[in-house]
């Protein structure tokens, strides 16, 4: 269905060429097939993203108007129930304030370090680059359920960061990390930093290449310090590429998911619970399953995702 | 001799720089060294803070392998990320090849229109495509793992920036020659954009290998798990053995390290690949 509008549309492109150009009506016609066979080249991926994304939403949508088990779904009474039931939901409301925590202390941490480590090993004199640069980038070969787990290990009440903090006299004696509201979120925060700063780096590393060296050489002459460089050169330079991952942190982060799981469990006490962790407990979770309700809060992470990204793009935008 | 001075005055400046990178790269690699050690270590020895190597190492292997299918979850999850990245690549690399270079209008549009589905969280199209997996019985099949994930705006975005490089000449001239299209990508796009591919290669592997969230929706028979849902099983028991947990995160992780240690210029450029 979709490839056939699309190919109509492509004829009727080519239809308005004819008028205009007639006498190259064979060029055109072989044209119009190679263009033609370029739909067959698409059609497979658009298909499958049309069948895989954009059909589910919508049936989203609709489950997220209904109520019921999932064999027998009814229409809601009023037709929002389900809108109007999250924001009465306590624990919904406090899985966004833990998400949007999550985000507003996390990514701005982590990026300003990922520029920051990314102009020092963009340094022409700093020796053991190389092996810097895949230290730091190391992070990224964990997969997120394995670095949720290991620092689930080192946070333990019987771990190693207790036993060194013990043994160092800063603590008494041993404290449940990951059993304390306050501290469950920093662990969180401070493992997400871990996993995802290298990966930024490379993002800034490749945008700093682009910067002609000459750049900075003419700040020093002009005695600009390492500060003023930094803000004055680097920041605006690399204004697109902080765009951008700005946009792909937000999204992961509002959708964070295995870390709240394997790192917390959600807990203690649902307190460290993200969105997408309490859309999962409603659906397929250990909880009562709500298919509907699920539905409708997943539809609101997806407007949030969608209104950020808007912001961003338009922040973005400057740079054509 | 002033040269060398002054080479060892900016090393001096350096100084703080060093210190700051060197802290940094312990606290990266060191979590991973834990790792590696603690899969030696006995439960308690782990929960008493050593940090040496232990000699237990053989021990939470049995125990590893005797409570979990260890090797089923490792092959499941390296046929599923192999089926995943050939499907994947193929696919999005044909959209990419059409976008890019039989672009008008439409294929513009239609390719912003594509680049929406980016913004679609997992957890929305979770339930709508977990009932239709399942109503297609394909639950704990690879279809039902890869079936979302082998068309991604990403990759196809990834491979339309990167057939930019790819030299239309020679596609007028194959065409002159009697290739038709389909000849054109088999024969001249596949081989010439061949670091493309591998980057995008060792990035969907990643994905593949990494993915936990929609595995535990549909794979939930034990005989279909995957590597991470075996050590997130083994972690989520009421009291956890850490030697043993442990020995599974590294064989959960040893494959994502290959990968990156053997390929890390594809990694990179893998992750960066698409926002040239």
């Amino acid at each position: 269905m979709d490839t056939r509008s699309s190919v109509r549309k492509d004829s009727s492109f080519f239809k308005k060429g004819d008028k205009t150009l007639n006498k190259k009506q064979k060029g055109l016609n072989i044209q119009a097939k190679q263009q033609r066979a370029g739909w067959y080249f698409l059609a497979p991926a658009t298909i499958l993203i049309a069948i895989m994304s954009f059909w589910p939403m919508i049936q989203a949508f609709i489950m997220s108007l209904k109520t019921g088990s999932s064999a027998n779904m009814q229409w809601s009474e009023p037709i929002f129930y389900n809108y109007t039931r999250m924001f009465s939901d306590k624990l919904f409301m406090r899985s966004i304030g833990n998400t949007f925590l999550y985000l507003a202390v996390e990514v701005p941490i982590m990026l300003i370090l990922a520029i920051l480590l990314a102009q020092m090993l963009n340094n022409k004199d700093l020796k053991l680059k190389g092996l810097f640069r895949t230290c730091v980038f190391l992070p990224c070969a964990t997969s997120l359920v394995s670095y949720a787990l290991i620092f689930k290990s080192l946070f333990a009440t019987q771990g190693l960061m207790n036993s060194i903090l013990v043994h160092l006299g800063i603590l008494e004696s041993n404290f449940n990390f990951l059993g304390t509201a306050a501290s469950a979120k920093a662990i969180i925060i401070i493992a997400l930093i871990w996993r995802w700063t290298g990966y930024n780096m490379v993002f800034y590393l490749a945008g700093l290449q682009n910067i002609e060296y000459s750049v900075y050489e003419a700040a020093k002459i002009d005695g600009a310090n390492g500060w003023k460089t930094f803000w004055h050169i680097t920041v605006p330079l690399l204004k697109p590429t902080i765009v951008m991952t700005f946009i792909m942190s937000i999204n992961g982060t509002l959708q964070l998911f295995d870390e709240s799981v394997n790192l917390t469990k959600g807990g203690p006490a649902n307190s460290t619970i993200t969105m997408s962790h309490y859309v999962y407990n409603n659906s397929f979770g250990d909880s009562t399953t709500n298919f509907g309700y699920a539905a409708a809060m997943s539809f609101l992470i997806f407007v949030l995702v969608a209104i950020l990204a808007a912001i961003n793009l338009k922040v973005g935008d400057t740079r054509d | 001799m002033t040269k060398k001075k002054n080479g060892s005055a900016i090393q001096r400046r350096l100084i703080p720089t060093y210190i700051f990178l060197v802290i940094v790269s312990f606290i990266s690699v060191f979590p991973f060294y834990w790792m590696i050690s603690a899969a030696t270590n006995t439960s308690v020895d782990v929960a008493r803070g050593k940090i040496w190597f232990g000699t237990y190492a053989l021990e939470n292997f049995k125990a590893l392998t005797a409570a979990n299918d260890l090797w089923g979850s490792l092959g499941n999850s390296f046929f599923y990320a192999i089926v995943q990245t050939l499907l994947c690549l193929f696919i999005c690399s044909l959209a990419g090849f059409g976008f890019e270079l039989y672009h008008d209008k439409g294929k513009d549009k239609l390719f912003s229109v594509l680049l929406l589905a980016m913004m679609v969280p997992q957890v929305a199209t979770m339930i709508p495509l977990f009932k239709m997996i399942s109503s297609m019985k394909l639950l704990n099949t690879v279809w039902a793992f890869i079936l979302p994930a082998i068309s991604t705006p990403f990759m196809i975005m990834m491979f339309r920036q990167n057939s930019r490089n790819f030299p239309i000449d020679i596609m007028e001239a194959a065409r002159l020659d009697g290739l038709n299209e389909f000849q054109i990508f088999f024969r001249m796009y596949l081989p010439v954009m061949k670091s493309t591919y591998a980057a995008a290669a060792v990035i969907t592997f990643m994905n593949a290998w990494n993915a936990y969230l929609w595995p535990k929706v549909v794979m939930g028979q034990k005989a279909s798990q995957t590597m991470p849902m075996l050590i997130a099983n083994i972690a989520a028991g009421y009291t956890i053995d850490y030697g043993v947990l442990m020995m599974g995160v590294l064989f959960c992780s040893i494959p994502t390290m290959l990968v990156f240690f053997i390929l890390q210029k594809q990694f990179t450029e893998g992750i960066t690949g698409a926002v040239k």
